[in-house]
């Protein structure tokens, strides 16, 4: 029980760590950095994270529960084909748009279908979606792109309020990201998602349904990340098949840096979003320092393991300090 | 409880978006008015010393590109400006914006980018040029109302009519013929692909049938396996054209080794260097290319131009470009190399890139 307290004492101060370590890092680069400080620099660092910082949400929970979604980026790039051949079918945007959300869903109730009514292993499902939702894009659109998105949209995803630092696409991440946060740490559902993750059984004789639950949680992540697409989509103005290639990785980097465990059943949104940040701002600064690409991709996986071996050295070493005081104390 | 929730959610959220507005379609868009530069040149004005020129290739440690962008060092050292290369490692549309932005952010005074996706670039690329930095595309162009001038390697139509006279030459005159490209989106390779195909639809090509177009991505494995694939699948095929470095080379390495060596004929545009073995032992009997590193050399000439006032842009306006003497802008603000060289067993030890 105590073991229990202290576990979770650790991880709500890895957490603080993460949130910590981020902020000194914006400000020593702010400091140091030449050109990172400024407000343009800053709307260029929020527009890069946004897409990974809004698929991070849902796989939050979804790596809670102890499974894990790989065709999250797979998902955006068909969303993205589907978008531009939608656009160039002759619809209106306002169509489109919840159109492609509302396939991200159903992208994810198939991958929610594999996981918890087949029973399939959740890496195994996505893996097998990442590859088809991607042949699937490839299919839908080809080698084409599709660039002429009205004009009033694409400038919108693309500028700030009132030609200020701050992204107008900051605003429904913030919102997102409160909505999620509230969900996960403030409701029942939150508390099955630990429940489920710490150990499936005994959430069961709890009374949780964490088939259903696991469910209508991939068909939220299949839904963000069909939002995502639509957002990258309208950024870059161009749909293209290729779109978002390779950002699972890039997400669950984040969530795992963030302090949540791939064995599932622990971590915090809070955590989770330092993490996208911390990665973020340190790909933005050494970039202005010239660094190059394969020394930042060194420090993003020294880092990531850093993250994952830390906790684990405190906790032996603090098992270790214990087990010798017990062994001390009857000699006394 | 939770389906209740999100439920309600998901139909809000339609609520709201459908609200929002009456249809906007593709036919509702305005054509955009390009925005031209409205400075005059000054052809007279002295080239300036110490620009900052940016190279922004497709991707870094491709050896095509390394060789382009050595040449705009040589010509920025020639002109005292200094030079830089950044870029992403995997050529997708949207890597290269976030190393645009931190261009902006570190006042260059010129970038020199090969698009991955002309549009992609686009609001970035005018970004940095409202910030007064100076854009020039080579070897792939981005859209024209994102940049002051393009370095085209040579026209497209040249490049396509070569491509359809080597398949021709080397067919014997007739039969089947397939394309092994860069990636699907590639600017330049679907230009010249269409161009190709255009070709082929004349009588005098009438002879000759495409059978297929594989992409092998610029990546080496998967060109190889392409062109594994394509004679495979087409039994009858006598030659594949690879208008991409990567491909042409994987392609040429696959047949040499296997039993089709003599039998299928590999061209299409290669380095010298990258073909020499090749050529030596027969796989390849003629490929094409222009010198790529005149092309990072020009680019870096017609950018440091642009920045002292010689040039805005503007068809019609000339200017010097180092050892490759005088160069006039041609429509679109397009800048062109000059014509392909014809590399054979004659020719190939002459050049060293």
């Amino acid at each position: 029980m105590s073991d229990r307290g202290n576990r979770l004492g650790r991880l709500l101060s890895w957490d603080a760590a993460v949130v910590l370590v981020t902020v000194l890092v914006l400000i020593v680069a702010s400091g140091a950095v030449e050109n990172f400080g400024t407000s343009r620099n800053f709307t260029f660092l929020l527009l890069d994270l946004l897409p990974i910082a809004l698929v991070a949400l849902p796989m939050t929970f979804i790596i809670v529960t102890g499974e894990i979604d790989l065709s999250v980026a797979s998902t955006l790039g068909l969303t993205s084909a589907v978008m531009g051949s939608l656009w160039n079918a002759g619809l209106p945007i306002e169509t489109i748009i919840p159109l492609c959300i509302a396939l991200g869903a159903v992208l994810g109730a198939l991958n929610g279908f594999f996981v918890t009514v087949l029973k399939l292993p959740s890496l195994a499902v996505t893996i097998g979606t990442l590859a088809l939702y991607r042949g699937l894009a490839f299919v839908v659109l080809g080698d084409s792109a599709v660039a002429d998105f009205p004009r009033v949209y694409t400038s919108w995803v693309t500028g700030t309020i009132g030609d200020g630092p701050i992204p107008n696409v900051l605003i429904p991440l913030i919102v997102a990201a409160l909505i999620f946060g509230v969900v996960l740490h403030a409701t029942p559902i939150g508390r099955g998602v630990f429940a489920a993750g710490a150990g499936e059984q005994a959430a069961r004789f709890a009374g949780i349904r964490t088939g259903r639950l696991k469910f209508w949680l991939y068909v939220v992540s299949g839904a963000v990340a069909g939002l995502a697409g639509v957002l990258w989509t309208l950024r870059y103005s161009s749909a293209r098949a290729d779109n978002g290639f390779g950002l699972e990785l890039a997400v669950v980097a984040a969530v795992l840096l963030g302090g949540v465990s791939i064995f599932g059943g622990k971590g915090t949104l809070p955590g989770v979003l330092a993490g996208v940040v911390l990665l973020a701002t340190l790909q933005n600064a050494l970039r202005l320092q010239d660094v190059s690409n394969e020394a930042l991709n060194i420090v993003t996986g020294v880092l990531l393991i850093v993250s994952v071996l830390l906790p684990n050295i405190v906790t032996s070493a603090r098992t270790a300090v214990r087990r010798r005081r017990q062994l001390a104390t009857p000699e006394r | 409880m939770s389906r209740r929730f999100l439920t309600g959610a998901v139909s809000a959220g339609l609520v709201l978006v459908l609200a929002a507005c009456s249809g906007t379609t593709k036919n509702d868009n305005a054509a955009s008015g390009a925005s031209e530069s409205t400075a005059a040149a000054n052809p007279n004005a002295a080239a300036k010393e110490g620009v900052k020129m940016a190279f922004l290739p497709k991707q870094l440690n491709n050896p095509y590109s390394d060789i382009e962008v050595s040449g705009g060092k040589a010509a920025l050292g020639e002109l005292k400006g200094e030079y830089k290369l950044v870029g992403p490692n995997d050529a997708s549309a949207s890597s290269q914006v976030s190393y645009i932005n931190t261009l902006i952010q570190q006042q260059q005074d010129v970038i020199g980018i090969a698009a991955n996706d002309p549009n992609a670039v686009c609001p970035s690329l005018n970004q940095a040029r409202s910030a007064g930095i100076k854009v020039v595309a080579f070897d792939s162009d981005a859209a024209k109302d994102c940049r002051d001038a393009f370095i085209n390697q040579a026209t497209t139509q040249g490049i396509g009519e070569a491509l359809a006279k080597q398949a021709k030459d080397l067919s014997g005159g007739s039969g089947e013929i397939a394309v092994l490209s860069a990636t699907p989106n590639a600017t330049n390779q679907n230009a010249w692909i269409d161009v190709l195909k255009k070709e082929l639809a004349k009588p005098e090509y009438s002879t000759l049938k495409l059978d297929k177009v594989a992409y092998g991505n610029d990546d080496d494995q998967k060109s190889f396996q392409e062109a594994q694939g394509l004679l495979q699948s087409f039994p009858n095929l006598k030659v594949i054209v690879a208008p991409t470095t990567v491909g042409i080379a994987a392609a040429a390495r696959y047949v040499s080794s296997s039993s089709y060596k003599g039998k299928v004929a590999v061209t299409g545009l290669g380095t010298p260097n990258q073909m020499r073995a090749f050529v030596k032992d027969g796989t390849v009997k003629q490929f094409a290319l222009w010198n790529p590193a005149d092309i990072g050399y020009l680019a870096a000439y017609a950018g440091v131009a642009l920045k002292s006032g010689q040039i805005t842009g503007k068809q019609g306006e000339k200017f010097k470009a180092g050892k490759l003497g005088d160069y006039t802008i041609g429509e679109n603000g397009e800048i062109v190399l000059g014509p392909p060289t014809t590399f054979d067993a004659n020719n190939i030890d002459k050049f060293n890139f």
